[in-house]
């Protein structure tokens, strides 16, 4: 029988995997854009497993707006990696350093 | 779910700013190139129409309307006040520098006003909801700002770096958000503190939660030790969008930390005010130190907006109501005091030259002694220094910080605030005592030299009579 911990236990393992790999990962950025997908997903889990065992559907209407809202930021995401790539050709996150102070 | 007109009616500045932003959103495409003024003209009258709309419907007290999500008293009515007039004064003095870079397009309007209902959302939000939606409006219209300059690397790289940490901010504070969720049962602010209040719920608990919502405010705010994003981001963006950036969305901020931490989890201001203390302390300090290594100005104020942050929470942290009228009137007077800095950094930039490095201001006294005279008002503000606006802003924080019972918070709030005085007196000295090495003449249009000056007398008038300011702040509280 699954309980609301299960739930929970696997959204933050996902959340967790979602901040390392934003924070260990130094080669591509599209990984980077995938683990904050990857992280609003995990936030979806957990509201979804609230509402349910809550009996409150508030949490699962909650989840469309993030969906949208994540959807509309891979847009800009991709849209603004596309012009860094034309402007320094490489996508790599260690090329990103021409300011510094 | 039926919703009464008289709930629409309070929500009339939100419904035509996005009205008015579709309508240039189309104006922009269709329209020939000679009428580009028309953009121009179209997001100011959005900008006035909206603040007559915000203040023919003035209140006493606060009422919540649209099935809990939207809420309208007197805090939401001032910031929202001073949001139009910082987002009227900022399309002005961006004018001739988008102009000669080719920036000057519909887009940068749509993007604006989208990103000023984003604001007017999170000032007015009384639900995990709308606050949310609001923060995203904001937050990806100001991604796609900073981006717009296409054919500059650096800003590309802000634009990316600003995007990456920002994601990252709004997952945690939406991770902190399903928490409290969970755990009242609740996305409703007031009823969320009224759960909270009842005590059923375990401390440790609620301690969890909170830390998440206080790592996604300290990002969004630029507070250290999340602050990473701040200094390239102001740095590589144009300056335009720089003035932009630093400006409103502070206030907008500012109500985030107001509603999430007062409105919603007032009862847990014991665990809250140990953050907020730790984050003040280190904001003040590496924003003013790390400031006076710095040669671009850009980046310098980016440091210095770093500190006043960290300014900004002292206030925050007494929990109490003065402080928090402090602290807006610090959020204020900040943003005003930044609107002027950058103005003048785009006032001394034109086509194909960035006044981006601090020697460009050398010698500004023989150049145009009244454009230095401003600057160094501003500056002398931002120092802290008596009579100007600054002053009383820094004054009214520790004034409060102390009745609290915190006097050695206030000890080292003084202390980094004279390390910071450095920096700023630094530029004064440049403008005053060095010879020039540009001699080029400063072209400024009418309007925008209009603006400026008011904008320096102002912050040096209101100065010399801080109470009307100050007693706006304390009045909605």
């Amino acid at each position: 029988m699954l309980v609301l911990s299960h739930f929970l236990v696997l959204g933050a393992v996902l959340f967790c995997i979602s901040i390392a790999g934003i924070f260990l990962n130094r080669k591509n950025i599209i990984i980077l854009l995938m683990c904050i997908e990857l992280m609003l997903l995990a936030v979806n889990m957990n509201f979804i497993a609230f509402s349910h065992f809550n009996g409150d559907i508030a949490g699962q209407v909650f989840v469309f707006f993030i969906l949208t809202v994540a959807a509309a930021e891979a847009a800009i995401g991709l849209a603004i990696l596309v012009v860094l790539f034309r402007n320094k050709r490489t996508i790599n996150v260690e090329d990103l350093d021409s300011m510094k102070g | 779910m039926n919703i009464p007109m008289s709930d629409l009616y309070v929500l009339l500045p939100e419904i035509f700013v996005l009205t008015m932003a579709c309508i240039i959103l189309i104006v922009a495409v269709y329209i020939p190139k000679q009428l580009m003024e028309l953009n121009y003209h179209l997001a100011q009258v959005t900008v006035i129409g909206a603040a007559i709309l915000t203040l023919t419907n003035l209140t006493e007290s606060s009422s919540i309307v649209m099935n809990n999500m939207f809420i309208h008293d007197p805090m939401s009515i001032l910031l929202k006040a001073f949001i139009y007039l910082i987002t009227f004064t900022v399309f002005l003095y961006s004018r001739q520098y988008l102009r000669a870079r080719d920036l000057y397009k519909g887009e940068y309007f749509v993007l604006s006003l989208t990103a000023l209902l984003g604001m007017q959302i999170m000032v007015s939000a009384a639900h995990f909801l709308s606050l949310y939606l609001g923060l995203e409006l904001l937050s990806l219209s100001l991604y796609a700002m900073v981006a717009m300059w296409r054919d500059s690397k650096q800003a590309s790289e802000a634009a990316m770096k600003y995007f990456v940490l920002g994601a990252l901010a709004s997952g945690m504070l939406l991770y902190g958000m399903s928490m409290f969720y969970g755990i009242t049962g609740t996305l409703e602010l007031q009823k969320i503190s009224e759960v909270i209040a009842t005590g059923k719920i375990e401390n440790t608990l609620l301690a969890f939660s909170l830390v998440f919502i206080m790592v996604g405010v300290a990002f969004k705010l630029g507070a250290v030790p999340f602050h990473m994003w701040v200094p390239d981001v102001y740095q590589g963006a144009p300056t335009a969008m720089t003035l932009f950036i630093s400006a409103a969305p502070k206030l907008a901020a500012f109500a985030m930390l107001m509603r999430l931490l007062v409105d919603g989890l007032q009862g847990l201001h014991t665990d809250w005010q140990g953050m907020l203390m730790i984050m003040a302390i280190l904001s003040m300090g590496l924003g003013n130190i790390v400031a006076i290594a710095q040669t671009n100005i850009k980046r310098m104020l980016a440091y210095s907006t770093i500190s006043h942050i960290g300014f900004l929470l002292l206030g925050v942290l007494t929990a109490t109501k003065e402080g928090y009228s402090a602290s807006m009137f610090y959020t204020i007077v900040y943003a005003l005091m930044s609107m002027g800095s950058f103005g003048m950094i785009l006032l001394l930039s034109r086509a194909g030259f960035e006044a981006e490095n601090i020697d460009d201001f050398k010698g500004l006294n023989e150049r145009s002694p009244w454009y230095a005279f401003i600057m160094m008002i501003l500056m002398l503000s931002m120092a802290g220094v008596p009579p100007m606006l600054g002053f009383w802003a820094k004054w009214s924080v520790l004034n409060q910080v102390v009745a609290s019972g915190f006097v050695w918070l206030a000890v080292v709030a003084v202390l980094f605030s004279v390390i910071g005085a450095f920096f700023y007196l630094r530029i004064i000295r440049l403008m005053y005592v060095d010879k020039p090495e540009d001699l080029t003449k400063i072209v400024v249009a009418a309007d925008m030299r209009i603006a400026i000056s008011i904008n320096g007398l102002g912050i040096l008038a209101l100065g010399l009579f801080p109470q009307i300011l100050f007693q706006l702040c304390m009045n909605v509280f």
